[in-house]
């Protein structure tokens, strides 16, 4: 590159150290204000790394763990659900932040979020259900949740079900073990799972 | 390969292209119309976008978004061309601001060039864009694209030199 091309090169760009966080913050307020987005989502850091959470129209679609790319997450929802996504605060956000910061901290036992469940359905969906319903500090099996879900010889497709919990912590696929009491993978890995179990206990138990 | 992938499938998430190519946008907003005025067209090109989201070409979103960008900024130049001005105030461009802004004389001079060449230069140098983008934008060939960003350096180089 010529000392002019340098020259004309050089200086101030919006997003190396200036305003740019100020700019996109109110590019998309404005974009949420009109109604132009669909998908609004918050990153939040919580003692398990910083996880992603997304609000549809109808409430919490998607929450991320540490575990998931954004970039990832973000592209499956662009073709699953709608393109027009955008990190920008919403009151279910708001709500849903808390109530997680609370949860971590071994103050809140039951959510109270809306959910959109746009991301699951047919006995995906039943076995999610039956999941959300497994009460703090409890733990139940992959065979039972097949089970409740009306198909007790699916234990592989609930399993794969709560792989692709598309609302961890919320939806506690943490809860549901193997039948020989193992713990059981998880997409946040095992030692969250363990730690999770272990927070849950000790609360009850106190 | 990644290009036939991304042919087939949808629009990208808006936040995920508003991030890459946004910062670079608004640099070369900045110098198109002003440190003053480039948030608010940098808003409105990025609102229209969205508007228009589903038709994004997934093969060239970067240019896509300068194209609405440049539009933009003729829209805008036109409102300004009907405010009340100081005598002998030249309506063109960068601005004496974005030479003050960027701290650099050079800006002075890019004012002094074809509009054309001022296009391409600051495209180039303000966008990051690659020549086949710029013709894109400017609705030119890539070989022209390419022949206003050496015109224009060049231009710009004796000049200075000259100084």
């Amino acid at each position: 590159m010529s000392e002019i091309e340098a020259r004309l090169a050089a200086g101030e760009v919006a997003g190396t150290g200036s305003n740019w966080e100020e700019i996109r913050t109110s590019l998309l307020r404005q974009a949420d204000r009109e109604g132009a987005i669909d998908l609004a989502y918050e990153r939040h850091d919580t003692p398990f790394g910083t996880m992603v959470i997304v609000a549809g129209e109808g409430g919490i679609l998607r929450i991320a763990l540490a575990a998931e790319p954004e970039t990832e997450v973000l592209t499956d929802l662009a073709r699953r659900v709608s393109p027009r996504i955008g990190r920008t605060g919403r009151d279910a956000l708001t709500d849903a932040r808390r109530q997680l910061d609370d949860y971590f901290g071994g103050e809140l036992r039951t959510f109270d979020l809306p959910l959109d469940w746009r991301l699951t359905r047919g006995f995906r969906r039943e076995v999610l259900h039956e999941t959300a319903a497994i009460p703090y500090g409890a733990t139940a099996s992959y065979a039972q949740m097949a089970r409740q879900a009306g198909s007790p010889r699916a234990v592989r497709a609930a399993g794969s079900a709560l792989a692709t919990n598309p609302l961890p912590i919320v939806v506690p696929c943490h809860r549901v073990l193997r039948s020989d009491g193992a713990v059981g993978s998880y997409l946040g890995g095992s030692p969250m799972k363990e730690s999770l179990l272990k927070m849950e206990r000790e609360r009850t138990a106190a | 390969m990644t290009g036939n992938r991304t042919h087939t499938e949808g629009p990208p998430p808006f936040e995920t292209a508003l991030e890459d190519h946004g910062p670079r946008l608004h640099a070369w907003l900045l110098a198109r119309v002003g440190p003053s005025r480039a948030d608010d067209v940098f808003q409105e090109t990025m609102l229209a976008a969205l508007a228009a989201w589903d038709r994004v070409p997934v093969q060239s979103v970067r240019a896509w978004l300068f194209t609405i960008a440049r539009n933009k900024a003729i829209d805008e130049q036109r409102r300004d061309a009907n405010r009340p001005r100081p005598e002998g105030e030249v309506d063109s461009w960068p601005s004496a601001e974005v030479a003050e802004r960027l701290e650099d004389p050079v800006w002075d001079q890019v004012r002094e060039l074809p509009e054309k060449q001022r296009i391409a230069v600051t495209l180039r140098f303000r966008g990051d864009l690659n020549h086949r983008e710029i013709g894109t934008v400017m609705e030119i060939s890539e070989a022209a694209a390419r022949r206003n960003v050496f015109e224009g350096v060049k231009r710009l180089r004796e000049r200075i030199e000259d100084e």
